[in-house]
């Protein structure tokens, strides 16, 4: 086994019925990486760590977890890998001890207690053991759900949107969590649809229909979009805005309060958008850099095209 | 509201199968499978005299249809077990001077033995032995003994309904009723408890564990056999106190006899809940082994009066051999010996649907 490479797979492939959700997926996860997987909904998220963790067979393709192969070693992949699903999925009516100790015994944990109390101080669920899971507010729950999947002290963690739905704070809170974890050797590929949380990764992966387009590190996400962005201020822009979405060279818009976003990947065409704008007393404009979320829209924009019929 | 249940309800092609399919299957199957009417019941015949009296009256038994003669003669010990263990309904048991006895015109006595742990498997029947007895020898015994028509009928006819004497239905149901009941209970509750992971979305993470399918079944199957324990004895415990039915035999063997019975039980609906997608699915497969096991077991009609496919199809049921070691230990004072051949059947069948339920269970999402 390469001890460095976690993840290790290459041309993974998945069908349901006749649709192909997953197309000759190729990737490789080093040890301790937080690696962000993005995508829009029903981009195969999800069925693609369902294939790493065994709940799903590929119908094609090959490759390791943690040195097990895929195929053959499902059993091996699953001792050692904490999985947690998009859906909150532990028992509402145990409490939060009582669901813990439940899933140290499914993994038959040698000394149930310690890893319990190790992993209640480390979630900081101590003062809720004795509370029912239903009744956890969201962030609770998620930290339960995580609390549920390191208990084995797994060596890959595959988080499937852990914090949708989550508060800000709550979801700041688990991701100090899990970088805690990866400083310590974890790795660890999570799903999400936030930018702030796809900036914290390592390492960020974009699927789109099933396939992998994008992969590096934010700014090489940035940089290789080769996207255009120029921010403009003042009482003119929702006016601005109105003409300038629909218009030729504009991919990405968005106004944030005050401040109107504009991105394209092609400049000229971007500037002949915008020229008759320019001039304007109630627009001042600013060349600007692009952000991550520009950078997926812009993503998002480009895969709805490829696919006819399907944008909104 | 209505016009949502009818989208979803047609979104879920195979619930409506099962809910049209179903019916007319036990239609067909309880149509022509029940008969509260018995014919052939085994018989055995003990004593006699081989005599043209003899033979005269067992061919005119035979000829009634409802009983299925032996056709050798047994010891009163072999007959006596025979009936303890279920294996025969009746016992015959002849004068060795039988045609002596009528040619003296002594009136000579024949005994019925009827298993009268099911009362209305054996009433058909002996009326017609007793309507028999008139006429029966008519034509063989002396012209002296046929002279006078209001004259006694040439030998008499004495029955003897064992295990239950005053043909008590009680006697009869609610020892039934005890693996009616865990029947119902442990199907039920079992066949819902993989769909209702499914359903809650627990089952992902299960599945997401290195558990085994074994372990998943027997730790959901285990609380319930203990729950089914505590079932029978208060269903026992009631029908002892209120119902005044005797327990003749020792509870040893009954012990034993229920945990196999349970856990044939528990593993159907183990079965039916790796198989059905949802939980309505579930239940409605359950009441699909539940209606045949109540109806063709001998629970509401006897056994014997099904025709040969019915019973075999009874046979394969666990509640069949249940019934008969229930009702062999409570009512007929059966011992390990006796109730062992009710066991292996049992047995039998919770391995093959064990094995079809780990089968199906299935350790992806595909
Ligand atoms: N079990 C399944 N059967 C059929 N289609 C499925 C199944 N699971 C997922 N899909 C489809 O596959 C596509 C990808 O789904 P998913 O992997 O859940 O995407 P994501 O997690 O990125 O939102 C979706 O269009 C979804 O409808
Ligand atoms: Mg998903």
């Amino acid at each position: 086994m390469n001890g460095a490479v976690v993840i290790d797979v290459r041309g993974l492939r998945k069908r349901f019925g006749a649709r192909e959700v997953v197309r000759d997926l190729t990737l490789r996860v080093g040890r301790g990486e937080i690696c962000g997987f993005l995508g829009a909904n029903g981009s195969g998220k999800t069925t693609t760590i369902r294939m790493l963790c065994g709940l799903l067979t590929p119908d094609g393709g090959e490759g390791t977890c943690l040195g097990f192969d895929l195929l053959r070693q499902p059993l091996e992949i699953r001792r050692h890998v904490g999985y947690m699903t998009q859906r909150f999925s532990l028992y509402e009516d145990l409490t939060v001890a009582e669901n813990l100790d439940f899933v140290a015994r499914l993994y038959e944990i040698r000394d149930r207690r310690a890893a319990l109390a190790r992993v209640m101080a480390q979630m900081e669920l101590e003062a809720r053991s004795e509370q029912l899971a239903g009744t956890l507010s969201g962030g609770w729950k998620q930290r339960l759900a995580l609390a549920a999947c390191v208990l084995h002290e797994p060596r890959l963690l595959l988080l499937d949107e852990p914090t949708a739905g989550v508060d800000p704070k709550a979801r700041r809170e688990f991701w100090d969590l899990i970088h805690g974890m990866a400083t310590r050797g974890l790795t660890v590929l999570v799903s999400t649809h936030y930018m702030d949380e796809a900036e914290r990764c390592h390492r960020i992966v974009y699927l789109s229909q099933g396939r992998l387009v994008v992969d590096g590190t934010a700014e090489e996400v940035i940089r290789g979009a080769g996207l255009v962005t120029w921010n403009a201020r003042g009482p003119g822009i929702e006016a601005a805005a109105q003409a300038l979405r629909a218009a030729p060279g504009v991919e990405s818009l968005a106004v944030f309060g005050a401040a109107l976003h504009v991105s394209g990947t092609d400049e000229a065409a971007l500037d002949a958008a915008l020229a008759p704008w320019r001039g304007r007393e109630d627009l001042a404009w600013a060349r600007a850099e692009p952000t991550l979320e520009d950078v997926f829209i812009h993503l998002l924009d480009e895969s709805e095209r490829e696919r006819p019929g399907a944008a909104p | 509201m209505l016009r949502k249940e009818f989208l979803q309800m047609r979104r879920d092609p195979f619930t409506i199968a099962l809910t049209v399919g179903m019916p007319l299957i036990q239609l067909f199957l309880f149509g022509y499978a029940i008969n509260a009417d018995p014919k052939h019941l085994p018989t055995l015949v003990v004593g006699g005299d081989n005599s043209r009296y003899e033979r005269t009256l067992l061919a005119a038994l035979a000829h009634t249809r409802y009983f299925e003669l032996a056709p050798d003669l047994v010891s009163e010990a072999e007959a006596s077990r025979a009936l303890d263990r279920g294996e025969a309904q009746f016992v015959l048991s002849l004068p060795t001077d039988f045609a002596r006895a009528i040619d003296r015109g002594e009136r000579p006595a024949i005994l019925l033995e009827a298993d009268g742990s099911d009362p209305t498997a054996i009433g058909n029947a002996v009326a017609a032995l007793n309507a028999l007895n008139a006429t029966v020898l008519e034509r063989d015994v002396p012209e002296w003994l046929r002279r006078d028509a209001a004259a006694p009928p040439p030998f008499e006819v004495r029955v003897q309904r064992r295990y239950n004497p005053e043909g008590i239905t009680a006697y009869n149901i609610v020892p039934g009723l005890v693996g009616t009941i865990l029947t119902f209970t442990m199907v039920v509750v079992t066949s819902l408890a993989v769909t209702r992971e499914r359903e809650r979305g627990t089952m992902e993470n299960l599945l997401a564990t290195p558990v085994r399918p074994l372990e998943v079944m027997l730790g959901k199957i285990v609380p319930y056999v203990l729950l089914g324990y505590v079932q029978t004895a208060l269903i026992l415990a009631v029908s002892v106190a209120v119902f005044g039915i005797p327990v003749r035999g020792s509870l040893l063997p009954l012990v034993v006899g229920l945990g196999f019975f349970i856990a044939a039980n528990l593993a159907v609906g183990f079965a039916f809940s790796t198989i059905a997608a949802n939980q309505l699915q579930a239940m409605q497969m359950a009441v699909f082994f539940i209606l045949p096991s109540i109806l063709l077991s001998g629970f509401m009609f006897p056994f014997r009066g099904m025709p040969g496919w019915a019973q075999a199809l009874g046979e394969a049921l666990p509640l069949t051999h249940m019934l008969r070691l229930v009702r062999g230990i409570l009512l007929k004072g059966n011992g390990m010996l006796d109730v062992a051949p009710h066991l292996w059947p049992m047995v039998l069948f919770t391995l093959i649907v064990g094995v079809i339920a780990v089968r199906s269970y299935r350790e992806t999402l595909d």
